[in-house]
């Protein structure tokens, strides 16, 4: 994982910066039977970070998330959430945590639930800033029963609001939101970071990644296969890619181009992946035939095809 | 509320609550559920007042020993409001524990993980709840006799009503709690109110023993509804001390104490 190394240099340079230390994980694994999920995480987030947790269904996600939680305990590795551990974190109202798994009691009214979640912490939010702040003020006395999914999201969104967490997390938070509710949600996020809060979220919505986070962690096949800011795992990837339209192209002569990194020929259109896209241009138009020629950056989804996809085929072929 | 507060940074010290989280804004909600929820309403609270009016009603006036009503004697009336207000504190008890069973499953259990509140206060403060809606149950049936005609002395309306409520309390709780540990879902709650209908009828709250066949009242002695309503409906029977009673109740109260813990185990070793 040569890819990490940088990475991590950023991130524990960022911690270096602010005072408190939100996670910290060493060496994290878990087991559920023969499956591994977990092999060995270090993960370490400053105060006030926004993190974005990536990766494919069953890369681990949950299961480190469940750990931070003090759900699921580690089979080896330790964590610790503001210096505590998760459990004794939570006791102090210190997480809060929007997870797709959290039920609701269907027969308690929205405020109900507030009120009987805020009675459970020492110190906490008045209910009706909760309400507003999670757009949900005229549901509040609607049955949670006969909310619709994105209501319900929205309310276990304002019950982790109620103790004022230092550290929120956040698991596929904007599922069944609409456009607008998912845009008032993350203003929400980014005033609550300035605060000091600390947010760590998993999505599958790369372009909320890309968007809100400070930082995007990768995971794939229980370890974490990139971690730094989105500018820095977008230069992960080599830089561009350039294509053309080119009849009878030859792959292995285009990839004997001088700063050609990937070549791939489909019919008459062909993309080369490189870091020089300017030479490979130059090289294309003027020794080849080759029309039509686009040149484009790479994008957070490319990039994350590129880093968790070697780890699909080197599974497949097992 | 549309100003916006100054950006206070958010806070890190911070307190644990006392109690493992015990308070009685949950419990007062816990309570709320279940007046609210007509079927428990219905089932716990309405039927055992129903019953009494059906069956122990027309009997106010039957005495239940060789004491004449006259001359202070107990009515089978009053023998059947026992007998159906215990019913009602159990049904109440056991559905504790299959909403501790439902809760797990829909993942609200998970939810209040968390929260500080400790998960076996979570559990003590449902214990609490079912036995006030328990309280509620027998303090009805026990109302709607008294204006009806059953005529006891304070101390055997005093005795009975606790006896019934905490021996069905503690039998019924842990037999509820088990049952839910052990069929998680909601199946927890159909399967322990069958049990409570069948062990009702086997320990001779709706149907007298003696009236039954002599290899039913050899079984129904080993039952648990039995030995506590014996103890609960003593202070009327006048009857002397029913020793196996006691025994049949402890034992009983024994095997679900020990059967919780094992399902409990299990329960959360798979969690």
């Amino acid at each position: 994982m040569s890819s990490s190394a940088p990475a991590a240099d950023a991130a524990s340079a960022r911690s270096g910066g602010s005072g408190h230390t939100a996670i910290r994980a060493r060496r994290l694994v878990k087991s559920f039977g023969k499956v591994q999920a977990v092999r060995g995480v270090d993960l370490t987030v400053a105060q006030g970070e926004i993190v974005a947790f990536l990766g494919p269904n069953g890369a681990g996600k949950t299961t480190t998330i469940d750990m931070i939680l003090g759900l699921a305990h580690p089979d080896a590795g330790e964590i610790e959430v503001f210096g505590r551990s998760p459990r004794s974190a939570i006791s102090h109202g210190l997480i809060s945590a929007v997870l797709q798994t959290g039920g609701l009691l269907k027969d308690l009214t929205v405020r109900e639930t507030l009120r009987l979640t805020a009675s459970l912490f020492s110190d906490t939010r008045p209910i009706d800033e909760v309400l507003q702040r999670a757009g949900i003020s005229s549901i509040a006395d609607r049955k949670v029963g006969v909310c619709s999914g994105g209501q319900q999201q929205r309310l276990r969104f304002a019950m982790a609001l109620l103790s004022d967490p230092g550290l929120l997390i956040l698991d596929e938070p904007t599922t069944g939101m609409d456009v607008e509710g998912r845009r008032s949600f993350w203003q929400a996020i980014r005033a609550d970071a300035a605060r000091g809060r600390t947010v760590l979220f998993a999505t599958h919505y790369l372009d909320e990644a890309d968007e809100y986070a400070d930082r995007i962690v990768l995971m794939s096949h229980g370890r974490i296969v990139a971690d730094g800011t989105t500018a820095e795992i977008k230069n992960l990837v080599a830089g561009r890619v350039v294509h053309a339209t080119l009849p009878g192209a030859d792959p292995v002569a285009l990839a004997a181009i001088a700063g050609a990194e990937d070549v791939s020929v489909q019919g008459e259109r062909i993309a080369i992946r490189t870091r020089d896209s300017d030479s490979v241009a130059r090289h294309l138009l003027t020794a080849t035939p080759a029309r039509d020629l686009e040149i484009s950056a790479q994008n957070l989804e490319s990039v994350f095809l590129a880093l968790t996809g070697n780890d699909d085929t080197e599974k497949s072929t097992r | 509320m549309t100003s916006t507060p100054a950006p206070a940074p958010v806070n890190l010290d911070r307190r644990v609550p006392p109690l493992g989280g015990f308070t009685f804004t949950y419990l007062g909600i816990e309570l709320t559920r279940k007046l609210r929820n007509r079927r428990s309403l219905i089932f716990t609270v309405a039927f055992p007042v129903l019953m009494y009016m059906i069956v122990g009603y027309r009997l106010k006036d039957t005495p239940l020993t060789d004491v004449p009503l006259s001359a202070g004697g107990v009515s089978v009336a009053a023998y059947i409001m026992v007998s159906m207000a215990m019913y009602g504190a159990m049904m109440s008890a056991t559905q504790t524990g299959a909403s501790v069973a439902l809760e797990r499953a829909q993942g609200w259990s998970r939810q209040l993980l968390l929260t500080p509140l400790n998960p076996l206060v979570n559990v003590i403060i449902k214990i609490i709840a079912g036995m006030l809606f328990g309280f509620i149950a027998i303090v009805a049936t026990y109302v709607v006799a008294g204006f009806s005609g059953v005529q006891l002395s304070p101390v055997q309306w005093i005795v009975t009503g606790l006896a019934a409520w905490l021996l069905a309390g503690a039998v019924f709780t842990t037999l509820g709690l088990m049952v839910g540990y052990m069929v998680p879902g909601e199946n927890a709650a159909q399967i322990t109110s069958l049990v409570i209908v069948l062990l009702s009828f086997l320990g001779g709250l709706f149907y007298p023993l003696s009236s039954m066949p002599d290899f039913l009242q050899t079984i129904a002695k080993f039952t648990p509804v039995y030995g506590i309503s014996q103890i609960a409906r003593a202070p009327l029977t006048g009857d002397a001390f029913d020793l196996g009673a006691l025994v049949n109740a402890i034992a009983w109260l024994a095997i679900f104490v020990a059967g919780t813990v094992v399902f409990f185990r299990r329960d959360t070793k798979r969690a």
